[in-house]
């Protein structure tokens, strides 16, 4: 399937799912699992599936991301054709940058035009999973479908402040599409995970419909109204999904990836690429304690670290206790300092015996760059 | 205008490195992995990028295919540019005469039209051999200050080991009035580091004349060195203060790895001033896991440790299952403790696997020496290797 489709990843989408964390930062550029970012795993899927051209939407606060992707050269994909597109918001005087994801779309039909690939994967950055994009093209292609969603079975509510259900009939195409139902706790659900294919042809004929007819929103205007005459098919992905739609959840899948068959499923078979740093190996010093953490590179550790992710350059001293805890790149843990279920974002200073503790479902947020 | 630039760094990568025995079996020595995550070769190629440096040429001839393939298009030392960068240099057929490199001076000599390409006012010469942090920006500056032919960059010896290197007999003001390689009596204890710095001209000419000179051996420390000195060229010494260490034999190898060690370590990788630039592994952090015993090591991403991990330095993609013990040791990527083994005092090189029992070397103060594995070998179950042996093919016990 290489080359048969192109790759757009909206990086901004769901930003306000996750406002501790994105308040500096888009979506795709939250930290997660040591040394990735969010948007690796979508971008990584497209090029382990042979995608080599990607264009990268983003609105506002993508500062973090420009730097987190360079020239694209740490996911092969600084290219001469193609490549990674970065897609600033297109504006002049009498337009104002793009307010949804329809007019975002609109934004980007030039990209769109310019390419001759059949198909396109749109994906957004709030999940985390190896999907198989080749796959899913196969199967889009086989149904002969125009659009194909892909939906995970959910058990419980979906955090998400916008989300979508879905129902199939037994040929797997799309009957209802629901926007923000009620779910009930244990209640299972085809809950849409931001990723679908569409026939590129097909995608900017619909966009160029819905601006001439003055539609706003792509999943109410566009995808629920229409499913009786488009042909729209739902994809059941099947592996581990971690949707991060809200910073218990982002603490809780990040959790998981302590979990032997999570890292199996997602690090084992094909590679996540993500930007390089060149940090030494981690150190752990005499009287080091670490039991079941996952640490980067670059970290010294010379107290205890249990059952906790660190990432990039991240110090922990002497005497200290961290526990159940996510540590972001380059922070500063000092020494006889206990931390308990605490996320700190990058370059957070914990001096000297401080002792801090949130829980599991409310886990103690310290923001980028504070000195406590 | 014809594009320059002001100095070209020839790296000499080409030796086999007998004295590595197993380790250099399919590679050539400043391939061997170092550090965790680094090779021998990251240490001079990230001096160039520091020291603004940035057209290479490195010299191969000795298996080069792991070495070409690590380089690549120099991409993670920045060397990837239009107009310099780092490019291979291997021995070639040319119309007239074929060779492989016959010594390090003709290795350079036969590699003059790369380094006249970039009409050079300084050429450097370096070796793939040594575990150091130098500035050559500031040896150029002292090279061109004393406006010397020949800058050699040196360091202080212990007086008893003084007789394994290059010795530099020095005038107060540094200028070099003798050269002896390898002298049975030194009469100093300032060993040539094999770092030189020539003035472009000069260099081109001594090259040449050696070439055409049949009794030399055409080697820069026996020959081209001795050779300016006697017809009175400037030559100075350029004293270097700093961790320098030569990675030849196993156990400098070994005692190298462990100089990362340590709440002050010897020789510190983790310097943000001057960053070591390596092709990184593309693995997960590492996982640590709940029975897992640490203590003054390196560990890489990638690793799996189940086990118990002390005084060690262990490369990337590196699986040490629980019970599994290893102590005193280096462990290359993709290596494999399983279940009750041991490693003790050794050296591991890349995807070998070790099995459920077996043992590894001894303890260090038991004077048996390293124990030495080469790589994509096999342990059986409860085989013992004894220290200071060196395998390199599939070992089942006796």
């Amino acid at each position: 399937m290489a080359n048969s489709a192109v790759g757009v990843i909206f990086s901004n989408v769901h930003d306000e799912n996750i406002p501790e964390l994105s308040r500096h930062r888009t979506m795709a550029s939250i930290p997660y699992g040591g040394r990735y970012r969010l948007i690796d795993f979508s971008l990584s899927n497209m090029v382990n599936a042979g995608i080599d051209t990607v264009g990268v939407v983003t609105k506002y606060n993508y500062q973090s991301l420009l730097d987190h992707l360079g020239s694209g050269k740490d996911w092969d994909l600084a290219r001469k054709d193609g490549g990674i597109i970065l897609l600033p918001p297109y504006s002049d005087e009498t337009d104002a940058p793009y307010s949804n994801r329809l007019e975002a779309l609109k934004g980007i039909t030039g990209f769109l035009n310019h390419r001759n690939e059949d198909y396109v994967v749109i994906s957004d950055c709030d999940g985390i999973a190896r999907i198989d994009f080749a796959d899913i093209l196969a199967w889009h292609e086989q149904k002969g479908a125009d659009i194909t969603m892909v939906y995970h079975e959910e058990e419980g509510p979906v955090d998400s402040g916008y989300y979508m259900t879905m129902s199939m009939d037994e040929d797997a195409r799309v009957t209802g599409l629901k926007i923000n139902p009620r779910i009930k706790a244990k209640a299972k659900n085809n809950v849409y995970i931001n990723v679908m294919v569409l026939n590129r042809e097909f995608l900017t004929n619909i966009i160029q419909d819905a601006v001439t007819r003055g539609l706003s929103s792509f999943g109410k205007d566009i995808l629920s109204k229409n499913v009786d005459t488009l042909k729209i098919y739902g994809y059941g992905f099947k592996g581990y999904y971690a949707g991060v739609d809200s910073l218990s959840k982002y603490y809780q899948h990040s959790m998981e990836l302590l979990e032997k068959d999570v890292r199996d499923e997602l690090f084992g078979a094909r590679d996540i690429y993500t930007k390089v740093r060149d940090s030494a190996p981690s150190k752990y010093a005499d009287g080091a304690q670490v039991k079941n953490s996952l640490i980067s590179d670059g970290c010294e550790i010379e107290g205890t670290v249990e059952n906790c992710i660190l990432f990039r350059g991240v110090k922990i001293g002497k005497g200290s206790v961290v526990r159940n805890s996510i540590i972001m790149q380059d922070s500063v843990i000092g020494s006889g300092v206990q931390l308990d279920c605490v996320i700190t974002d990058k370059n957070v200073v914990v001096r000297d015996r401080r002792h801090l503790a949130g829980c599991a479902e409310l886990p103690y947020f310290i923001a980028k760059g504070r000195m406590l | 205008m014809q594009r320059k630039k002001e100095c070209v760094a020839m790296l000499l990568a080409g030796g086999q490195g007998s004295r590595l025995y197993a380790l250099t079996n399919n590679i050539a020595k400043p391939a061997v992995a170092f550090g965790g995550k680094y090779r021998i070769i990251d240490f001079p190629l990230s001096n160039c990028i520091n020291s603004g440096i940035d057209t290479v040429g490195v010299l191969t001839q000795y298996e080069p295919l792991e070495l070409n393939e690590y380089i690549g298009n120099g991409q993670p030392w920045d060397l990837d540019r239009s107009f310099g960068g780092v490019h291979i240099l291997s021995p070639y057929q040319a119309k007239k005469k074929s060779s492989w490199f016959e010594g390090t001076a003709n290795a350079i000599y036969q590699n003059m039209a790369f380094m006249q390409k970039y009409n050079p006012d300084y050429v450097l010469i370096l070796s793939g051999d040594h575990i150091y942090k130098m500035d050559y920006a500031a040896m150029l500056k002292a090279h061109k200050a004393t406006g010397a032919d020949c800058t050699i960059a040196a360091i202080e010896v212990p007086l008893k080991e003084a007789s394994r290197f290059g010795i530099l007999n020095t005038n107060a003001d540094g200028s070099i009035y003798q050269f002896e390689e390898k002298p049975k009596q030194p009469k100093s204890n300032l060993a040539s580091m094999g770092i030189y710095i020539f003035t472009a001209s000069k260099l081109f000419k001594y090259l040449k004349e050696d070439d055409e000179n049949p009794a030399s051996s055409k080697d820069f420390g026996k020959d081209v060195l001795p050779a300016m000195l006697n017809a009175g060229e400037k030559m100075f010494s350029y004293r270097f203060q700093g961790y320098w260490k030569d990675v030849g034999t196993i156990s400098s190898l070994w005692e190298a790895n462990m100089d990362l060690l340590g709440e002050e370590p010897n020789f510190d990788v983790n310097d943000p001033d001057w960053k070591i630039h390596s092709r990184n592994p593309l693995a997960p952090p590492e996982y640590i896991g709940e029975h897992a015993l640490l203590g003054n090591s390196l560990i890489s991403l990638g690793c799996e440790i189940g086990g118990t991990v002390i005084n060690s330095v262990l490369s990337s993609n590196v699986v040490i299952e629980e019970g599994a013990r290893v102590i005193d040791s280096v462990l290359m990527a993709g290596s494999v403790v399983r279940k009750g083994a041991t490693v003790c005092y050794s050296i591991v090189d890349e995807n070998t696997v070790i099995e459920e029992g077996a043992a590894v070397g001894e303890d260090k103060e038991a004077g048996a020496g390293i124990a030495v594995l080469g790589r994509n070998i096999r342990i059986g179950a409860g085989a013992k290797v004894a220290g200071g042996q060196i395998l390199d093919k599939d070992y089942k016990g006796e």
